[in-house]
């Protein structure tokens, strides 16, 4: 017997209704739901590690008001709920953009809901990126950069080189946690409509009446995911890791 | 993000509040269309107090899943040190799996599967909306209570034990006498970051149909139907999360370094 007959045994027979395995459409669903939620960490995450990246070499800057706004926007972002930041930015600063004709002629907002949440998600766990790239650079010891400018490296060269390598080391394990945060902080796309795990989820079970089933499918797929991730982290850690240095 | 982050320390504060209140002012001082229509900083403050109102239940909210997560989550925690090795793996299954999850899909878990009522013998136990949502907040809060526990416990050098033991005390009360209250130090910090994550997390009620700060900024703009309202009620209520949250934050990395220095 096949999966697929089973489930829909199981339903028949038992009342246990999981629908998105034996169901074409259910399941359709659902797997374009879990590759939005995918998608939507993946984009927001790299853009995430850019905006740390960037927050960081602020916060180095020569320029006053250049720390001040990186500060700025670190405490605002880590200091306010995130699903109020999403919120913000969808109706209050998505409001204020002109619309745009799409090709069927209809006027379509000029970002689109998944679009703000790619940038509300990005640049909330932007913020915790900075710090944890700032905490990460802090660690590694000044005399170690004086050591490579000794050897002839420039400036440049020595953070290239020899502070980077070792302070990625150092917060991979915090930056792992983020991302990991941020996979379920996609969740409250929910809020806006974006087309996500959760949101497709209960779009099934109002169709399908069938709440405890699909709930436990999308849990299991969330874990899932994340324990991908966990798992696909804590490789590259000991990928790079260097025999005989730890953090 | 619990227990690692180190909080950052910002110069002025009150600097940051100002700007956020400061751009409020400017969206609120922004033209609104015709003489007929009140003031934005008007019609902000007749919603305020609402809102503020609305706030205040987050925060109680917050509170209360705080304390019931903590009173979860310490016996979690502590399953992580039990000798019984079946303990430990349900324990540990538990914890993973409550941590791993969205908190917005347990929040719907319990929302969804929770009866509105439970009858235990004869007693009939209300279980309102708001309740559940507590209870719904609680789960998260309970596993990473245990994360914290397991860790400060486990920070405790394991001489400690030993040297507890070797003076004829039991296990449990080496655990309660000596190894918690020096825990309990190391624990408060990521503990506080904890209840700074919680207390911003009790807007996600607002997802679920409860009347919580959000939800009544999202009405007060929907009934005053100008969407240049928008902006400043959504600074607003950030506002009002900044200047709650912000403190704690900023509280939480004094501790951290008080500790990593003594």
């Amino acid at each position: 017997m096949g999966i697929e007959s089973f489930f829909r045994w199981l339903a028949d027979t038992q009342g246990i209704n999981v629908s998105v395995v034996y169901d074409a459409y259910d399941r359709a669903h659902f797997l374009y739901g879990l590759w939005t939620t995918a998608w939507l960490s993946i984009v927001a995450g790299a853009l995430s590690i850019v905006i740390g990246l960037i927050g960081t070499a602020l916060l180095t800057a020569p320029v006053r008001p250049l720390r001040w706004a990186s500060r700025a926007y670190v405490e605002a972002f880590r200091n306010t709920p995130p699903l109020v930041q999403l919120l913000f930015f969808y109706f209050a600063v998505g409001g204020l953009l002109p619309t745009v004709r799409d090709s069927y002629g209809a006027s379509v907002p000029l970002v689109s809901n998944a679009g703000w949440a790619v940038v509300s998600f990005s640049l909330f766990a932007g913020a915790f990126n900075v710090e944890i790239f700032r905490s990460g650079l802090e660690a590694v010891p000044r005399a170690t950069e004086e050591a490579a400018e000794a050897l002839g490296y420039t400036r440049l060269q020595a953070l290239r080189h020899v502070a980077l390598p070792l302070a990625l080391r150092v917060c991979l394990p915090a930056l792992g946690n983020n991302l990991v945060n941020l996979v379920k902080t996609t969740s409250l796309a929910y809020a806006i409509a974006v087309p996500e795990l959760l949101y497709a989820s209960s779009e099934i079970w109002g169709e399908s009446m069938n709440v405890r089933e699909t709930m436990n499918a999308m849990l299991l797929a969330y874990i899932l995911l994340i324990a991908l991730l966990v798992w696909a982290l804590h490789r590259f850690e000991r990928a790079l890791r260097i025999p005989g240095w730890s953090p | 993000m619990i227990g690692g982050a180190v909080t950052h320390s910002l110069g002025k504060p009150w600097l940051l509040l100002a700007a956020l209140v400061g751009l409020a002012a400017t969206a609120a001082a922004a033209p609104s269309g015709g003489s007929a229509q009140a003031g934005t900083v008007a019609v902000l403050l007749k919603w305020l107090p609402l809102v503020f109102t609305g706030f205040l239940f987050n925060v109680l909210v917050g509170v209360l899943a705080m304390a019931f997560g903590t009173l979860a989550g310490l016996p979690l925690g502590l399953t992580q040190l039990a000798s019984i090795r079946p303990v430990r793996a349900t324990g540990w299954l538990v914890i993973q799996l409550l941590r791993n999850a969205p908190w917005l899909v347990l929040l719907f878990y319990v929302m969804f599967l929770l009866p509105f009522e439970l009858h235990i013998g004869g007693w009939t136990i209300p279980l309102p909306a708001w309740v559940k949502a507590v209870l719904g907040l609680a789960l998260p809060v309970s596993a990473n209570v245990a994360e914290i526990v397991r860790g400060g416990l486990q920070s405790i050098p394991v001489l400690q034990w030993e040297s507890a033991e070797s003076l004829a005390f039991s296990r449990t009360q080496v655990l309660l006498m000596v190894i918690l209250p020096q825990a309990f130090r190391r624990m408060l910090p990521p503990w506080m970051n904890l209840y700074a994550i919680l207390a911003m997390a009790t807007t996600l009620i607002s997802v679920v149909g409860i009347q919580d700060g959000l939800a009544i900024v999202r009405s007060a703009v929907t009934a005053e139907g100008r969407p240049a309202l928008m902006m400043p009620f959504y600074l607003l209520l950030l506002s009002l999360f900044f200047a709650y949250t912000y403190p704690i934050a900023r509280l939480t990395g004094v501790l951290e370094r008080r500790l990593h220095a003594g």
